[in-house]
């Protein structure tokens, strides 16, 4: 029994079928993977997992609690959190407060109207941020504005803000999108030592092999709205059916 | 002091020594001399400073922090108003039962008003709340002001009449507002030379009440509340995806600056026990974003600021027609005086507007920050020049801590 468990998720817009009986088991502390060709339907599932969609059949449950219906803030208190594809940060505000403010929620739930304490009189969040920010190599940058990061920094922020929760588990939807080859390998050295340090299980939806071979220890691979195969990433290689998914796509 | 860090501390202290001795420093020209009609320092004019200080304090809290526009926080400006004069009618002139109801009002109608207009946000909300505002001012003005059921007393403005039950009034109570016997308009006056200052009982309330208001509205702009709020304005997808609710917060900041405003309408009554429908009207809530903006949305002192010189320029600039001016300029050649006169016209007496369209246009579009960037990028410049004069050799160390004539930003 995994972490997450999808039982016959399908999701329709329209006459579209997005997904069609979707079926996955995320495992405790592993790197999931789920890939597949443009237009597969990861995100609609991933969406699915976090609140902004309800499938229209079958069952999403994390740790065997259901989590359709919840809202986003409901579910990310249960324990999920979730990295976008470009970066969603507090732009207005300084990195610190950024790696603040889900310390805050964590500590207090999704509203606490406590307005007469002073941000920085909680010694043990201020501590929190800091080693989170340093242990992803931002603590020098805790001042400046987050909007004025550079793209792969903001990704570290994101990453920072979702694991300074300490999530059972984290959501990525695309994390190396759009960054050039060093701030690939960047954020993959990051994600592997996260994965070594914390007990933090890890679904990932990625375009990019290199990444998904360097980090996944299960792969799910997806081709118009449902699963062809699950398995580990040595047998997905040299699967025929993932080639022939990856082929027809390039064919067509 | 107070659990302020060192630099809201100063600031705070800084309103604080401005508002006690605001009546020295607002009468800066003797009462007989021509520049006399610039002195703000009487207690009407003193008494709106600081009201609708309360007001765009209040007001900052929602726009400032959360972004959030309301277009119609009159409608509490005016609930406040009634509320208060409905309590001297009905207990008597003692305004503290009047504020506190002006308060405790205010917020109710902010909940109702907030839980409806906060389905929206952006234009549709500011909309809403304009709607919201436009059908409360139509209700006072004439639904509520019949004789079946007279709440606001409609054109003619809620008032006190001699018939009203005023149960707690006693012999030898003023017959206006008072502070358990003290009347809001007892005035001392104080006369050095050719100046005349007058010290106002319902002044200085106003003002006690307005330093209240700007220290509780420090600590929410220090609270993890205010980062929250901050946080919605900045990015309400990734606060959702953070585990927060950013309903509740939005709500939360909605129904205290609308507290705000209705604290501001009541002190309005409890200085001058009339409410009238116009306090309700769209230009009263429009008013109070100008103020805001022109200051500063989103720091501390920027919607004081811009309080104090809207009311400035609506209550002093209004007053100067065309014979001051001819007064002014009779120095010149009459052809010329007149064609000066002729220019300057439009922009003083009734077309005071004017001017603070103008002077709103040049802050939007050069200071985006409002007064208090103004007063920041003057202080760099100052320090900037310090530095040159003492060649540069020595750093502009000490210059931080003494010279920064400009107001601190938050």
């Amino acid at each position: 029994m995994g972490i997450l468990e999808v039982k016959g998720v399908g999701k329709r817009f329209g006459g579209l079928k997005a997904l069609d009986n979707v079926n996955l088991s995320v495992r405790e502390n592993t790197v999931h993977a789920i890939i597949g060709p443009n237009g597969a339907g990861k995100s609609t599932l991933l969406n699915c997992l976090v609140g902004k969609l309800i499938p229209d059949t079958g069952s999403v449950t994390f740790q065997g609690e259901s989590v359709l219906g919840r809202k986003p803030h409901e579910i990310n208190q249960m324990g999920i959190s979730r990295v976008f594809q470009t970066p969603e940060i507090f732009g207005d505000l300084t990195v610190m407060e950024n790696v603040m403010i889900p310390c805050y929620a964590k500590r207090d739930g999704s509203f606490r109207l406590h307005a007469v304490e002073d941000v920085w009189s909680e010694s043990d969040i201020v501590e929190k941020a800091e080693a989170l920010l340093r242990d992803v190599g931002m603590l020098e940058k805790r001042d400046s504005h987050a909007a004025s990061l550079s793209r792969g920094d903001k990704r570290r922020l994101e990453m920072a803000m979702c694991l300074v929760q300490e999530p059972k588990l984290l959501l990525l939807d695309e994390p190396t999108a759009g960054m050039a080859r060093a701030d690939t390998n960047n954020t993959i050295e990051l994600l592997k030592t996260i994965n070594a340090k914390r007990d933090i299980t890890m679904a990932i939806i990625e375009h990019d092999m290199h990444v998904v071979f360097s980090l996944a220890e299960r792969i799910t691979v997806l081709a118009q709205g449902t699963p062809l195969v699950e398995d580990t990433p040595e047998k997905i290689k040299g699967h025929p059916k993932v080639q022939e998914a990856y082929l027809g796509q390039a064919h067509a | 002091m107070l659990g302020l860090k060192h630099k809201d501390a100063t600031l705070f202290l800084i309103v604080a020594a401005l508002a006690v001795f605001a009546p020295f420093f607002m009468n800066p020209f003797p009462t007989d001399s021509g520049l006399a009609q610039f002195n703000a320092g009487y207690p009407d004019l003193m008494q709106k400073f600081v009201i609708f200080g309360v007001f765009a304090i209040g007001f900052n809290i929602l726009f400032g922090l959360t972004g959030y526009l309301s277009f119609g926080h009159a409608a509490f400006l005016g609930v406040g108003s009634y509320s208060c004069v409905w309590m001297f009618k009905l207990l008597g002139y003692n305004v503290i039962p009047g504020i506190l109801l002006s308060v405790a009002v205010s917020a109710v109608f902010a909940l109702l008003i907030g839980i409806i207009s906060l389905r929206r946000s952006g234009i549709y909300f500011s909309i809403l709340t304009l709607a919201f505002a436009q059908m409360s001012f139509a209700l006072a003005y004439s639904v509520l002001s019949n004789p079946a059921f007279n709440l606001t007393n409609g054109e003619t403005g809620l008032q006190v009449y001699s018939s009203d039950p005023q149960i707690f009034h006693r012999e030898g109570l003023p017959d206006l507002p008072h502070l358990f016997g003290l009347s809001m308009r007892a005035t001392s006056t104080l006369d050095v030379g050719p100046w005349s200052f007058q010290f106002n009982a319902g002044y200085y309330l106003c003002a006690i009440i307005m330093l209240a208001s700007f220290y509780l509205a420090i600590r929410i702009f220090r609270s993890p509340f205010g980062m929250m709020l901050r946080a919605v304005k900045s990015n309400q997808q990734r606060m959702n995806y953070t585990g927060l609710n950013s309903k509740p917060y939005t709500l939360a900041a909605f129904v205290i600056s609308g507290m705000y405003a209705g604290l501001a309408g009541g002190l309005l009554s409890a200085v001058d026990p009339l409410a009238g429908a116009e306090r309700m009207q769209w230009t009263a809530s429009g008013e109070v974003v100008l103020m805001t903006i022109l200051g500063g949305a989103g720091t501390l002192i920027g919607p004081i600021l811009g309080a104090g010189l809207i009311k400035y320029f609506e209550n002093i600039f209004s007053k100067i027609n065309d014979a001051v001016l001819h007064q002014w300029f009779a120095l010149l050649p009459d052809g010329l005086e007149n064609a000066v006169v002729a220019v300057i016209h439009p922009f003083v007496g009734k077309g005071w507007h004017l001017t603070l369209g103008l002077l709103f246009m040049i802050v939007v579009i050069f200071l985006p920050g409002g007064l208090v960037e103004g007063g920041q990028r003057l202080g760099r410049a100052l320090m900037a020049a310090r530095a040159r004069l003492r060649g540069g050799g020595r750093e502009a160390k000490s210059g931080a801590a003494d010279g920064q004539p400009g107001t601190p930003a938050e």
